[in-house]
């Protein structure tokens, strides 16, 4: 039987440490919505998301209320939109109304979020990937809930640098637009198919009908038990962690096996994330400093994520059935406080982010930018990122927000759980003539594994 | 059977176990256990209940219970056992 101690230690966790499970996304195949028709498409867009969605929110709720957990968010993923909408989109504009739909019924359901206005360019761009990414600054401007990620390379085909140039236009474009656009728009390489975090998620065709994917998340939890490990050797560190992400996980597969049995939708995955907020206490950056360090970016920072990254995954996935989607810290800066400080404190650079990319999921994550920083070297950091993941075979991504008529050290405004953030320093040597080389880069050597 | 963990926390005063005691048995919600301990005048109750012959949903039951919280002066939490369960034992 359950005792006073432990049912003290879980609300505790929850009350005082910000435990919660950080998504609940229902990931949704549109494939059965393909009609030649842009009007028909959309419709059917339309009525199979609100239909398979219906009961998403109100599910959610209930599950929060009964176990007195705190679901952050209830969020849709969807088949990337250049494969649903090839046969009907055949201009960016036509693309921008596929969003809209999407948007309506977000907002039909009540969810947080919806991804997957997404093109999967690894190898090359269709007339429809290419058509799409260019809709993007229309689409995330003229949309509020709808999230766009484009996968530009993977370790199997190498990295279309066609499509990191055109990203990189695209990105400033976007932040020309409207300046919270950069914050739903994520370029990967090697991303999952069923990642359920915001803002790259997508449902992969590798996926069914519909499946219910989960992520946990408690940054604040970690930071409170490694704080009791103070003095103690690597061994107890490790330890320490490793249970406390064994616990949190748990709750993470609690929540995704009552929602798949009461939406009877199937259970996917879930996702052993450490996601932070900018709530006090719920800081990645937090943990690193609870380990010993005096601010994340000192040196020692990349080791200690590693050791985090790596116990927080160990713990995890034996206290879960199905483990997936990105599986990892998040380093992002603007959504996690202690980040934020580190960049003003001016112990946290770009470039030491990069280096934190190699040993954590994702990669350089929510940074505020000079708005004055060309494409090309946007172009320049996504490509950098992109080699990250195809030659550790690991997923990795770039959310960069340039912030128009911004420079170094100003403050952006996201708000709500996207933060804010003070702009980085980008290196301002020139990548113009590397970025401008057609083509794409060859897969690595170590992907011929057949 | 499901059951359902009840946990009352705050400063000791006359009446809170029986204030809590007759919503349940009004609501014909059973006890199965309780432990409950003083630590510095301040109550700590933890009772594990089933909630099967109670007609009311469990919203309501939890929503009211946080009510009579509030009315006496303590934090009560209504949560499913399957939490604890599932992050206290393999």
């Amino acid at each position: 039987m359950i005792n006073t101690y432990e049912v003290n230690e879980t609300n505790k966790m929850i009350g005082e440490q910000n435990l919660d499970v950080r998504t609940i996304t229902l990931g949704i195949s549109l494939l059965d919505c393909v009609s030649s028709d842009l009007n028909e498409l959309s419709d059917n867009i339309y009525a199979k998301i609100t239909r398979v969605a219906k009961n998403l929110v109100s599910v959610g709720k209930e599950i929060e209320l009964e176990f007195g957990i705190p679901i952050v968010n209830k969020r849709i993923s969807v088949t990337p939109i250049s494969l649903v909408g090839a046969n009907a989109a055949h201009t960016p504009d036509d693309f921008v109304k596929i969003a809209l739909s999407l948007d309506r019924a977000a907002k039909a359901v009540g969810v947080n979020f919806l991804g997957g206005y997404s093109a999967l360019v690894s190898k090359g761009m269709t007339e429809a990937d290419r058509n799409l990414i260019k809709s993007i600054p229309d689409a995330l401007a003229t949309t509020s809930l709808v999230c766009s990620s484009v996968n530009v390379g993977s370790t199997r085909c190498g990295i279309d640098m066609d499509a990191v140039r055109l990203m990189g236009r695209i990105i400033k474009e976007s932040a020309e637009k409207s300046a919270i656009s950069p914050a739903k728009l994520v370029v990967f390489c090697n991303a999952p198919d069923d990642n359920p975090f915001m803002a790259g998620a997508f449902c992969g065709v590798t996926e069914g009908d519909a499946v219910i994917n989960v992520g946990v998340s408690g940054p604040g939890v970690v930071k409170r038990a490694v704080a009791e490990t103070k003095g103690q050797g690597f061994e107890e560190l490790c330890e320490t962690i490793k249970k406390t992400a064994f616990k949190v996980t748990r709750v993470g597969q609690l929540v995704a096996k009552e929602a798949s049995e009461r939406l009877s939708v199937p259970f996917g995955i879930v996702d052993l994330s450490l996601a932070p907020t900018p709530a006090i206490g719920d800081s990645v950056a937090d943990i690193l400093c609870e380990m010993g360090l005096e601010r994340a970016g000192a040196p020692g920072t990349t080791a200690a994520l590693a050791l985090l990254n790596d116990q927080v995954k160990k713990g995890g996935v034996m206290a879960s059935s199905y483990v997936g989607g990105l599986s990892g810290a998040f380093i992002p800066v603007s959504e996690d406080q202690g980040m934020i400080d580190a960049v003003t404190a001016g112990a946290l650079t770009l470039e030491k982010l990069e280096a934190m990319t190699c040993v954590c999921s994702v990669g350089l994550d929510m940074i505020a930018i000079p708005g004055d920083t060309s494409a090309s070297t946007i172009s320049g950091i996504i490509a950098d990122e992109m080699a990250i993941g195809m030659v550790n075979q690991k997923t990795t991504a770039v959310r960069l927000c340039p912030a128009p008529g911004k420079s170094v050290g100003e403050v952006v405004e996201y708000g709500g759980l996207l933060g804010h953030a003070p702009v980085m320093a980008v290196n301002p040597f020139s990548c113009e003539e590397f970025i401008s080389r057609k083509g794409r880069i060859p897969a690595p050597i170590h992907s011929f594994r057949n | 059977m499901k059951k359902t963990i009840i946990t009352v926390v705050g400063k000791d005063a006359v009446g809170i176990i029986a204030k809590v005691c007759t919503y349940l048995a009004n609501n014909r919600i059973n006890i199965l256990d309780i432990s409950q301990t003083i630590v510095n005048g301040y109550f700590n109750m933890m009772m594990v209940v089933d909630m099967n012959e109670s007609a009311k949903p469990f919203a309501d039951v939890s929503n009211e219970l946080v009510q009579i919280g509030e009315e006496i002066g303590v934090v009560i939490h209504c949560q499913r056992e399957e939490i604890f369960e599932s992050m206290h034992r393999i």
